[in-house]
């Protein structure tokens, strides 16, 4: 029998809603069988596709299509895939953006996997108010379900201010309403709802009201990008996870005087960056998370 | 006419007080608040490295040069927009003495995420 790292965090009471697996102890490793309400789903981020930096990325055409292989090639294919946003990189020429959204669709049109969810980030949206981005993926913030699990996908970018907005805010008012306190509820975001480092600009100016709105209910998990790193964080109850990205990684909050885009490694290839599975078992609201690099090995 | 005399005397002193008291004021003023004018375009804010002194007011004038900007500066929790076409002036007193990074919080393109700067808290 294996135990899994989540299975030996209950057994030493020391479980929390999300489980972070460690190499080796994956959800995608298990016997390929899942039970009927069992489900997952995999996040990729930050694939600003359309940037140029060597530096960085001596691959950045290649990336995201390595990852996009990756995925096919889990043993265990998701339900769904999310996007949470900055598919593209920005830039200031509209016909350019739109060259990038579709560059963006055509690669991941490989997918095998055919529901993909996808959100903005500021790159995508910021300077032209998400009108391109609308154009090639619909609404900017829309909810949807899933086995018993509520999806709130909320647009904290398309405000280059990074204001969600009072209209967002109430359409997110209106839309808990709707469930009960104790509803498995999942959020996606581009950006951290909560202020991870302010100095870097790594909040989201109006996120606290969306805390508020989100506190009464018991289950909540946030999953967003933004920051090209994994972090974990609890603003009481609600947990909020970022994923790694598919172009540069960025250095830990606070950890250099200025946010860089840290320099690409020749010794590792492509470290920093790759995407993530969530399992959620049941009608428990526990998310077990396993981090994959670009290639698909498991981190 | 004694009296006459008297109120327009009482007047013109009190006038002249309120001249001095005023005047006074506004030197005071200009001798104890520090102004600095800064523009911003994309992507960098000039200057960018600001020394101001503890316990002295501040009046930022910001000019945009181009386009909407923002100027945050959470270590001092001081934040305003920047339009284009006007001069937007923020007020504050630093409390502590340090080096406060501000950063642009109004996404404004590629170069965005470098628009930044420091403002330096000295005793």
């Amino acid at each position: 029998m294996k135990i899994y790292r989540r299975d030996f965090l209950k057994l030493m009471g020391l479980g929390s809603a999300v489980f972070v697996l460690g190499p080796g102890n994956s959800v995608f490793a298990s016997d390929g069988k899942m039970a009927s309400d069992d489900f997952l789903f995999v996040q990729l981020s930050d694939s600003h596709w359309g940037f140029t930096g060597p530096k960085v990325n001596p691959d950045a055409t290649g990336t995201l299509k390595k990852a996009v292989g990756a995925v096919n090639s889990l043993e265990l294919q998701p339900d769904f895939i999310m996007f949470t946003g900055d598919l593209t990189h920005t830039t200031d020429d509209d016909k350019e953006r739109r060259k990038r959204l579709a560059g963006f669709r055509d690669i991941i049109s490989d997918l095998k996997v055919k529901s993909v969810r996808f959100m903005p980030g500021e790159h995508d949206a910021a300077l032209d108010e998400g009108e391109a981005f609308k154009e090639f993926f619909g609404k900017t913030h829309y909810t949807f379900d899933h086995k018993g699990v509520h999806f709130i996908v909320l647009d904290n970018v398309s405000d280059p201010g990074s204001n969600i907005g009072e209209s967002q805010l109430q359409w997110l008012s209106d839309d808990l309403k709707t469930l009960g306190k104790d509803s498995r509820i999942v959020v996606f975001t581009h950006r951290p709802l909560f202020d991870l480092y302010p100095d870097w600009d790594w909040y989201t100016r109006d996120g606290a009201k969306a805390i508020e709105l989100l506190m009464p209910y018991s289950n909540v998990t946030v999953f967003y990008g933004h920051i090209h790193q994994e972090h974990h964080h609890k603003t009481a109850h609600i947990g909020h996870h970022s994923a790694k990205g598919l172009m540069y990684p960025l250095p830990a909050p606070g950890s250099l005087p200025k946010k860089i885009q840290l320099p690409w490694d020749d010794a590792k290839p492509y470290k920093g960056l790759g995407f993530r599975g969530i399992e959620t078992k049941g009608k428990q609201a526990e998310y077990a998370i396993t981090e994959f690099g670009v290639k698909g090995e498991k981190l | 006419m004694r009296s006459g005399k008297a109120r327009f005397l009482a007047v013109s002193v009190a006038a002249a007080v309120c001249i001095m008291f005023i005047v006074s004021a506004f030197a005071i003023a200009a001798e104890t608040e520090q102004v600095i004018q800064i523009t911003a375009k994309r992507f960098e804010y000039s200057p960018k490295d600001i020394t101001v002194k503890k316990g002295v007011p501040v009046i930022l004038e910001f000019t945009s040069l181009d386009r909407l900007h923002g100027f945050s500066c959470p270590g001092l929790g001081i934040r305003s927009d920047i339009p284009p076409k006007k001069v937007t002036k923020l007020r504050f007193v630093p409390q502590k003495v340090g080096t406060f990074p501000f950063h642009c919080d109004n996404f404004c393109g590629g170069g965005h995420e470098g628009m930044t700067g420091t403002i330096k808290v000295t005793e």
